[in-house]
């Protein structure tokens, strides 16, 4: 589903060059739940990242679900992302303006869809998450847990075939974090979705398929 | 695509709602900008679109100076022109057909239950009437008959009327006394825009009333007049005429070389009297440049103003941006969703702009600050200002909306 060959990635200032990533080779099947883990700094976000579309690489190639991205115009590779891609991140990055229902509306905006039709697949993606009750909320309203869940409603409206978690549960207790895991492992079992998560927790990352081990850059296990 | 607009329209709301103060800045600097534009349009408007009582613009000269110089030592004399000059020369123009003829206005006490009331009188020949529309509420004006007589008669204004005899009370056939001289009224006309000084003035005379010697031989004297052509297309012919005229007319003081008085259209005749203008040029491409350069100066500031908020803006929904972008918004989407919102704050700007013009223009007609002047917002007024606002809000929301799409998504997303 996703190729990663040869990637680096190199950070340059003025004076200084740091290599992120260095040469990591990685192939992510279809289906699968595939976690990351690794110190702080060691590129695993960045890695994500470039998995994402988010950030090029400074070397090497990247194919998701068989095509080459690395030619595409912005306008393709936002497309892409739209289509094909669901984020989850760490601090939810909901946007506070607008109520959960909005936010979750939020991908099928930049598609070609009915305002009826978005709104029966954000309730429905609502429901999933056991939010269906909340809907008229702002985010500010509600508890990490919640915000989380609105996140992960918004990352899967438009049922993209990959989900990429940036520590979806580091700001959260264990009992929020395992409802998380779970709403995750559910998707992946039952929908067939791939997700790739970057984690802190040993627990958690032992929940998924595989685990990838990342240190200063390169890939450790 | 309106699901999109409705989207960025709450958004736009909600992000105004959330920075009051900067909303109020903002919207204090464009409906304030606009405000001032609009009343400033209202009143160049005035100036140069209102007719009453000159409804034939389109047949008309204006003939309103005279300018004498000495081109050696390079001091000159200006005035208006003299009736010698008006008679003996412009007079004999082939293709007039009439022509107003008037003083300046000058000013005369007369006493009211024993309060000073000053009347400003124009003496006018019997064409005046003829060449220009006054709305009599009731009598008449002098004609030829009343010149030759040098009858003591005078049309009043609406307004001395009002001041002298009373508000609604008839005025034709008692006599006014301005600077203890009475004259018989014989007509009452409707007030006249100050703006329009020309052909305001509280009272009219056969200026054979007057003990000034009118044939006396001068170019410089106090006297304006209209020239009206046979018809529209005429009128490049009598202005040719009268340019023909002048070349052959010399200066009769021997301490001046060069002379010059030009048949102008109506906005020329008001940018030659402007500094703009003088005896040589009219002006009035020096006037419409330093307008349009004023304009844009005073547009400036508030963009200026707009743009560094707008930018500041960004670095506080840097993760909307990040998020945006990672659900499938590509740049220029980013950027068409700013432009929409900056226009939706500038609009509401606008709105209340043109709400705070009514009430700038409501206070100002009611100060009558220039006597018998009107401001009013016609539909042209209210069209420009709209554009203005247009113009503004795609100009102060571009630089910052391409600024934001070019936003790192990854450190966008960091910022929180």
């Amino acid at each position: 589903m996703i190729r990663l060959e040869n990637i680096e990635k190199v950070y340059r200032t003025d004076t200084v060059e740091t290599l992120a990533i260095n040469g990591i080779n990685l192939h992510v099947q279809k289906g699968e739940f595939l976690s990351i883990m690794g110190p702080s700094g060691c590129g695993k976000s960045t890695l994500l990242n470039i998995m994402g579309l988010l950030d090029e690489p400074s070397k090497g190639q990247i194919r998701i679900d068989n095509q080459d991205i690395s030619r595409y115009s912005d306008k393709q590779m936002a497309n892409f992302r739209n289509e094909k891609l669901g984020f989850i991140f760490q601090s939810y990055h909901l946007i506070n303006d607008l109520q959960v229902l909005d936010n979750v509306e939020l991908p099928l905006l930049y598609r070609n869809s009915s305002a009826q039709s978005r709104r029966k697949l954000a309730a429905a993606a609502l429901e999933k998450v056991g939010l269906s009750n909340r809907v008229k909320h702002f985010p500010t309203q509600l508890s990490g847990g919640q915000r989380q869940r609105v996140a992960i409603a918004r990352a899967i409206v438009g049922e993209p075939q990959i989900i990429l978690a940036d520590e979806p549960t580091g700001n959260l207790d264990s009992a929020m974090g395992n409802e998380i895991m779970d709403i995750l492992i559910n998707l992946n079992k039952n929908e067939g979705t791939t997700i790739v998560m970057v984690t802190h927790d040993e627990n958690m990352a032992h929940k998924t398929d595989r685990l990838v081990r990342l240190f200063d850059g390169s890939q450790v296990q | 695509m309106i699901a999109m607009l409705k989207n960025y329209f709450k958004i736009a709301i909600a992000v105004l709602k959330r920075r009051k103060f900067f909303t109020f800045i903002s919207l204090f600097g464009i409906s304030f900008t606009l405000m001032v534009i609009t009343v400033a349009a209202a009143f160049i408007n005035k100036l140069i679109n209102e007719e009453y009582p000159d409804f034939k613009r389109e047949r008309s000269l204006y003939v309103t100076m005279m300018e004498m110089r000495n081109t050696k030592e390079g001091w000159l004399n200006r005035s208006d022109v003299s009736y010698y000059f008006l008679d003996q020369y412009v007079s004999k123009l082939k293709s007039l057909e009439k022509m107003a003829i008037s003083t300046g206005a000058e000013a005369s006490n007369a006493f009211v239950n024993n309060k000073k009331l000053v009347i400003e009188y124009k003496y006018t020949n019997a064409d005046y009437w003829n060449v220009l529309e006054y709305d009599f509420i009731e009598g008449k004006p002098y004609g030829p008959q009343e010149i030759a007589n040098a009858s003591m008669v005078a049309v009043i204004s609406e307004e001395t009327r009002d001041d002298y005899f009373g508000p609604n009370t008839s005025a034709v056939g008692k006599y006014i006394s301005a600077d203890n001289i009475n004259y018989r009224v014989i007509g009452v006309v409707k007030n006249v825009s100050k703006t329009l000084y020309n052909f305001a003035g509280d009272m009219y005379i056969p200026y054979t009333v007057s003990k000034q010697d009118w044939n006396e031989v001068a170019l410089l004297g106090n006297c304006n007049a209209i020239l009206m052509a046979r018809s529209a297309e005429d009128v490049p012919t009598l202005k040719r005429e009268f340019e023909t005229m002048m070349a052959k007319v010399k200066p009769l003081d021997k301490e001046f070389d060069k002379v010059y008085s030009h048949a102008d259209s109506f906005f020329e005749s008001l940018t030659r009297r402007s500094p703009a203008g003088d005896g040589e040029n009219d002006g009035a491409n020096t006037v419409v440049r330093l307008l349009i350069g004023l304009l844009f100066l005073f547009l400036l500031l508030p963009t200026i103003n707009l743009v560094s908020i707008n930018i500041t803006r960004i670095l506080e929904r840097s993760s909307e941006i990040g998020v945006r972008k990672a659900f499938g918004a590509s740049s220029s989407t980013l950027v068409y969703q700013f432009v929409i919102e900056n226009l939706i704050l500038t609009i509401l700007g606008g709105i209340l702009g043109l709400l705070l013009s009514i009430l700038a223009l409501y206070f100002i007609n009611s100060a009558n600050l220039i006597s018998n002047m009107h401001l009013s917002l016609s539909p042209i007024v209210i069209g420009y200002s709209l554009l203005a606002c247009l113009l503004f809000g795609l100009i102060s929301g571009v630089y910052p909306a391409w600024r934001m799409s070019r936003l790192n998504v990854v450190s966008a997303l960091k910022a929180q």
